[in-house]
């Protein structure tokens, strides 16, 4: 109740304003007064901010690169892998990585020749056909897989997975060791199909 | 009895119920005043016979639509997923918060303001973390653009049929007015170094969304924002805080930031490898493809609408380019064969959806009406003719090719799917 009479309080003294705001219009044109100085140019520093502590940086920054920077310690081959996928990947991506619909397949190298994605709507991207980097697969399942338990996949768990996933797709052998090492140089079957965005070299449609 | 209802206003209870309770409640007579006329639904709205007879509900703390207005996005209910908005039910150019498209990839982040920080570090002299009060602290500019999924316009082009509705085809798509501070002001806070050329944008959420952004983009016009249409961004936007790089692909305006790193190559995360390229029909993808090219839709008359009558029509319709200000939009009523410049309304902004209109008169025949955008730079908006060879069937994203819609002779009106 009492927050009710604060409003209706407020009210009652906005209507008063309103009303008095007459007399301020009366003198509207008069000259512009006091002075006027330009507004004050952009300091060094807004002093805003704090340096993060090691372990925040570390705890975040969990990107991985191409090139492998970002990537952990551990390792795990297919074979090992194969156990990880099967207990928290297959209930969505199918048991061979076949697909669970609304989830489309991860596991395909069709087409064998060719890159007709462009041409020919039919083709379903997957790791082996499409992605250009492993890496990615690595740092994207760190990121967002599984997808009811995000982030919960150790090191070891995850170089277990991406190596699954790439020698079901025949990119490796299911014995190799996949880590920090191996994985950024393994050359995905796509990796020379993507090129960069060339539209705003004319204004005619590319 | 007004103390009672002011009573009831400020509970707990009534700040959290939801819409459409708070739409009934907001519509709701008194309570003890006209408890016959409630019957056994109370939360039906009550309209009076003649509502310059009885008095109206009191004010509210927030206001609803009017029961008679139905606007909807199009949830699908999945975690990963998308909401189209109904934008052939609006009018003007901004579009309501609440019914701006959403696209999530792993579902809507609930974030604490009060553990909210953005980490801004990488090739950088001075790495730093900012609160959201920090950051709402800095210089503040507030702009309109657009914002736009890349994936807009899929349905038209992928499964094209009559029965679809504009919100069915460029629903993942809005305009509103923006408040934040300019990434370039918090990036000279924390001296960007000279081997840096891109910053990998991070999300707070379940996907830890990432997308590698150039620093060019980021120091030209690129903003952290908190505000959306004069409020704090709504949790589906991204609240706190979202970097939104006018004129982009809506997939590189991460929701929930909650980390900028500068980089020297872009990282080559999965929306920028397997999502969000586009193929070519010369056997390569595009990748990086950020700017959206010029684009433009009737969103009036369209299906599922039926003219009711010969006559006057408005044509009306919404375009917008990423390259900058839309400059001219054509309108034919003849399937493309003339052309005639319609009318802009003001203020045109860059970057922004401009609504246009062009009057015509339907005679009761078959015709196609059909819109066309240029935009500053002279870029036109292709036929789907033009788009098809140059982009492919099966290309992904950045589907800007005309949108035309057939009026049949009896008035009804469908998406025209081989114009």
């Amino acid at each position: 109740m009492s927050r009710a009479i604060a409003v209706l309080t407020l009210g009652a003294s906005l209507v008063l304003a309103c009303n008095s705001g007459g007399s301020g219009s009366a003198d509207s044109s008069s000259a512009r007064r006091g002075s006027v100085s330009p507004a004050p140019s952009e300091p060094a520093s807004y002093a805003l901010g704090r340096p993060p502590e090691p372990q925040e940086i570390a705890a975040w920054d969990l990107d991985v690169n191409p090139d492998g920077v970002g990537l952990p310690s551990g390792r795990a081959t297919a074979i090992e892998g194969a156990a990880v996928y099967a207990a928290k990947c297959a209930i969505c991506h199918g048991a061979k990585g076949e697909g669970v619909a609304p989830n489309p397949p991860i596991v395909g190298r069709e087409p064998r020749e060719g890159f007709g994605f462009g041409r020919d709507p039919a083709l379903v991207k997957t790791v082996g056909n499409y992605w250009p980097y492993a890496t990615t697969v690595y740092d994207y399942v760190r990121r967002a897989m599984p997808q009811d338990k995000p982030g919960s996949l150790t090191p070891n768990e995850l170089y277990g997975v991406t190596a699954w996933i790439l020698a079901e797709n025949g990119i490796i052998a299911r014995d190799i060791v996949i880590d920090s090492l191996s994985l950024p140089k393994i050359k995905m079957p796509a990796r020379d199909r993507f090129v960069r965005d060339d539209r705003l070299t004319t204004p005619s449609f590319k | 009895m007004a103390g009672s209802q002011d009573d009831r206003s400020l509970t707990r209870r009534e700040l959290l119920v939801s819409t459409a309770t708070a739409l009934s409640a907001a519509t709701l007579l008194p309570a003890d005043a006209d408890q016959a006329a409630l019957g056994t639904q109370p939360t039906e709205p009550v309209i009076p016979a003649d509502p310059t007879k009885v008095p109206g509900p009191p004010t509210s703390a927030a206001s609803a639509r009017s029961p008679f207005v139905q606007m909807a996005r199009t949830p699908t209910g999945a975690t990963a997923g998308s909401s189209l908005a109904p934008i052939h039910l609006m009018n003007g150019t901004v579009t309501p918060s609440d019914l701006h498209f959403e696209r999530h990839h792993a579902g809507v982040a609930m974030i604490d303001p009060a553990r909210y920080k953005l980490m801004v570090h990488g090739l950088v002299d001075k790495p730093l973390v900012f609160t959201l009060d920090e950051l709402k602290s800095f210089p503040s500019v507030t702009r309109v653009y657009f914002l736009e999924c890349s994936g807009n316009g899929r349905a038209a082009y992928s499964a094209p049929k009559p029965e679809l509705t504009p919100q069915l085809i460029d629903g993942l798509l809005g305009n509103a007015e923006w408040t934040g501070v300019p990434v370039r002001t918090v990036l000279r806070e924390v001296g960007v170094r000279s081997d840096a050329a891109w910053a990998l944008a991070e999300g707070g959420d379940a996907a830890l969304l990432s997308r590698s952004v150039p620093l060019e983009k980021l120091m030209e016009d690129s903003l952290f924002v908190y505000a959306m249409n004069g409020e704090p961004l709504r949790p589906a936007a991204g609240y706190p805080v979202r970097l939104l790089n006018p004129g982009w692909e809506g997939n590189t305006c991460v929701k929930w930031l909650r980390r900028l790193e500068l980089i020297s190559q872009p990282n080559m995360s999965r929306d920028e490898t397997s999502k969000y390229t586009d193929p070519l029909p010369n056997d390569t993808a595009r990748q990086f493809s950020f700017v959206m090219d010029a684009k433009s839709t009737i969103t009036y008359p369209t299906y599922p609408v039926q003219l009711a009558r010969r006559g006057w029509v408005e044509i009306r319709g919404l375009a917008w380019s990423g390259r900058g200000r839309i400059t001219s939009v054509d309108v034919s009523t003849d399937g493309g064969r003339t052309w005639t410049a319609a009318k802009l309304q003001e203020p045109v902004l860059d970057k922004a959806l401009v609504r246009f209109t062009h009057s015509f008169q339907w005679n009761g025949q078959r015709t196609t009406i059909v819109s066309r955008a240029v935009d500053a730079t002279g870029y036109v908006q292709p036929t789907l003719a033009e788009y098809r060879q140059v982009r492919g069937s099966g290309t992904n994203y950045h589907y800007n090719h005309l949108r035309a819609w057939t009026v049949e002779a009896d008035g009804r009106v469908v998406y025209e799917v081989a114009p």
